[in-house]
């Protein structure tokens, strides 16, 4: 097994300009959606999905009244992608194994063997994974495997401008991830924390993030929200074991025949044809 | 609280019908099954209906999976691992569509087996291997085997409603109960479908009555099961989106349609006591009684169509 990758993605030093959906379309060969103006932002790519591997949202944090100069954020810019996580849920409960962990620690949707049942999406907490109608199958960031199988870094990171994406070893970007979020704490930005950088979130993400308010304010779930499928199993088989013995019961006390058809037949026998029960 | 930030897989009205006809079909073989163990001899009519039921339901449901694949044409690499370098079969005991796609390939071998079983039984068929079969299953085998297709039965029926909780989806994942609810209603609704079918046959409505009684209590489970997936929402906090606009709406009509079986509707208007009974009589008495049956199985529907929409919508 080649060494495990990581995407350290640093939003305080973002931009917003894009190059990394633009390179990420170009290499992949992604068309690209119908475009759309969706008046929220200048963010116009709206989520991640099959032809959006790379997306860079604006979270609105344009302050109500007029600030001073260098006073009060403007925007979040957040490029988000596929967490490649340790615990993957779509990985989980892909029933084809079309999803695998390669050699280099990331997870990867095998295009030939996914038959598009769609349930990593119904899975994926992040909202990474899109149908493709075209191909029938499902699509998300392949961590460039094509480019790392050939010694090159992945394409968003390669073009990234002010180095908000950065890529290498996953042990030297959790450092490099370290250093920089200590340099913001003294400078005195306490609303900087790592994102998927430890354990915490399934079992830690080889795209991790650096970000400058909660997770919920960027659309991840926090670590009370991130929570494998597969912890409904318990409860979900108990409920219908349940259910089955409480039917067998009834099927039992309804079903069984105590002589109460003989009976009931008597007493209609009784009562006259066409009598009513 | 629960925070979603998932996407909608996009299941929809191939997933619904499935959702149906797998709960009467595996609803229909259980109840079949129970009568055959617990009814008297003249149960083996409706029984013998629910087996022949049960097959043509569940055949569908394969197909109805397959079609809303985005590539029909692998449908069975649900079955087999080709990942090249892996080979072997693809089964994980903890994705409910992996074991479903087992249970439902096993359990239709159940299903057939029986159907041409109760074929040569009412002497439909006189191919060798039908006779073979009945000669096979007549006598505690069968009845093993009625069982082990029975447990099968209730499992397609359930593990549809545990597929959706195993995911991160917005109310699916939020309450452990929705594969009770399916079972409870798929087994309420082939209760009804069963007694209205058993009238075609002469003696089958002898069990009209009991199968009533048994849809009672399972429309009772229903409601308990509903209460419970509603208190589950409110504790995580998207019960105000599982009831909103259209939603509260349809709920209210899957327990309106609880209703007329809850109150004892659902027996038969007319008891037709034996010898003096037509099978005429029987049907035009059962006939008066569609619509309400209809209106079980549109419960059934609706109930599975508010949890997949509500939720992706």
């Amino acid at each position: 097994m080649a060494e495990a990758v990581g995407f350290f993605t640093d939003t305080s030093v973002c931009i917003g300009c894009k190059a990394c959906e633009v390179a990420c379309k170009e290499w992949n060969q992604l068309k690209g959606n119908t475009p759309a103006f969706l008046a929220d932002s200048f963010d116009n790519t709206g989520r991640l999905d099959d032809q959006n591997w790379r997306h860079v949202a604006f979270i609105d944090k344009v302050p109500e009244a007029t600030m001073t100069t260098g006073n009060g954020a403007a925007w979040l810019m957040f490029s988000d992608v596929c967490k490649h996580c340790k615990h993957a849920s779509c990985m989980e409960v892909c029933p084809t194994n079309a999803i695998i962990r390669t050699e280099f620690d990331t997870v990867f949707i095998q295009q030939d063997v996914c038959n598009g049942c769609r349930d990593c999406i119904a899975a994926c907490p992040f909202g990474v994974i899109g149908f493709s109608e075209q191909t029938g199958t499902a699509h998300k960031c392949t961590f460039c495997y094509d480019r790392l199988q050939s010694g090159l870094m992945p394409a968003c990171a390669k073009v990234c401008p002010t180095q908000a994406i950065q890529f290498g070893p996953l042990g030297e970007m959790q450092k490099k991830a370290d250093a920089r979020l200590a340099t913001l704490q003294a400078q005195g930005t306490t609303q900087a924390r790592l994102y998927g950088r430890d354990e915490k979130v399934y079992g830690g993400l080889n795209a991790f993030f650096l970000l400058m308010d909660k997770p919920e304010a960027y659309g991840l779930p926090n670590e009370a929200n991130a929570v494998l499928p597969r912890r409904n199993n318990r409860s979900g088989y108990f409920g219908a074991v349940v259910t089955a013995a409480l039917g067998a019961l009834a099927g039992l006390v309804a079903l069984r025949d105590r002589g109460a058809t003989r009976r009931a037949e008597d007493a209609l026998r009784r009562s006259g044809p066409g009598g009513r029960m | 609280m629960a925070e979603h930030f998932v996407a909608a897989p996009r299941w929809e009205w191939y997933i619904l019908g499935y959702f149906f006809l797998g709960g009467l079909a595996g609803g229909m073989y259980a109840l079949a099954t129970m009568l055959r163990l617990w009814g008297s001899p003249r149960d083996e009519a409706a029984a013998r209906t629910g087996f022949l039921a049960a097959f043509p339901l569940l055949v569908l449901c394969p197909i109805l999976l397959t079609i809303d694949l985005g590539r029909p044409v692998r449908f069975w690499h649900m079955l087999v691992d080709t990942t090249p370098g892996h080979g072997g079969l693809a089964f994980k005991y903890w994705s409910p569509m992996s074991v479903g796609s087992w249970a439902l390939l096993v359990y239709g071998a159940f299903a057939l087996v029986s159907f041409i079983e109760v074929r040569a039984l009412d002497g439909r068929t006189r191919a060798p291997l039908a006779r073979a079969i009945a000669h096979a299953l007549a006598g505690g085998a069968g009845r093993a085997f009625n069982v082990v297709g029975a447990l099968l039965g209730l499992y397609v029926a359930s593990y549809t409603g545990i597929l959706l909780s195993v995911s991160n989806q917005p109310i699916w994942s939020d309450t452990g109960a929705l594969g009770g609810l399916f079972l409870a209603s798929g087994l309420g609704g082939s209760a009804a479908l069963l007694a209205w079918l058993a009238r075609y046959r002469p003696e089958g409505e002898a069990t009209e009555w009991r199968l009533a009684q048994a849809e009672r209590y399972f429309a009772i489970m229903e409601l308990l099961l509903i209460a419970l997936v509603f208190a589950n929402l409110a504790g995580a906090g998207t019960l105000a989106r599982a009831l909103a606009k259209p939603w509260g709406v349809l709920w209210a009509l899957v327990v309106a349609s609880l209703v007329p079986p809850l109150v004892g509707m659902g027996g038969p208007a007319v008891q037709v006591a034996s010898g003096s009974g037509s099978a005429a009589v029987a049907r035009a008495a059962g006939a008066s009684r569609t619509p309400m049956v209809a209106s079980v199985l549109l419960g059934v529907l609706l109930m599975r169509f508010v949890v997949i929409w509500s939720a992706q919508f």
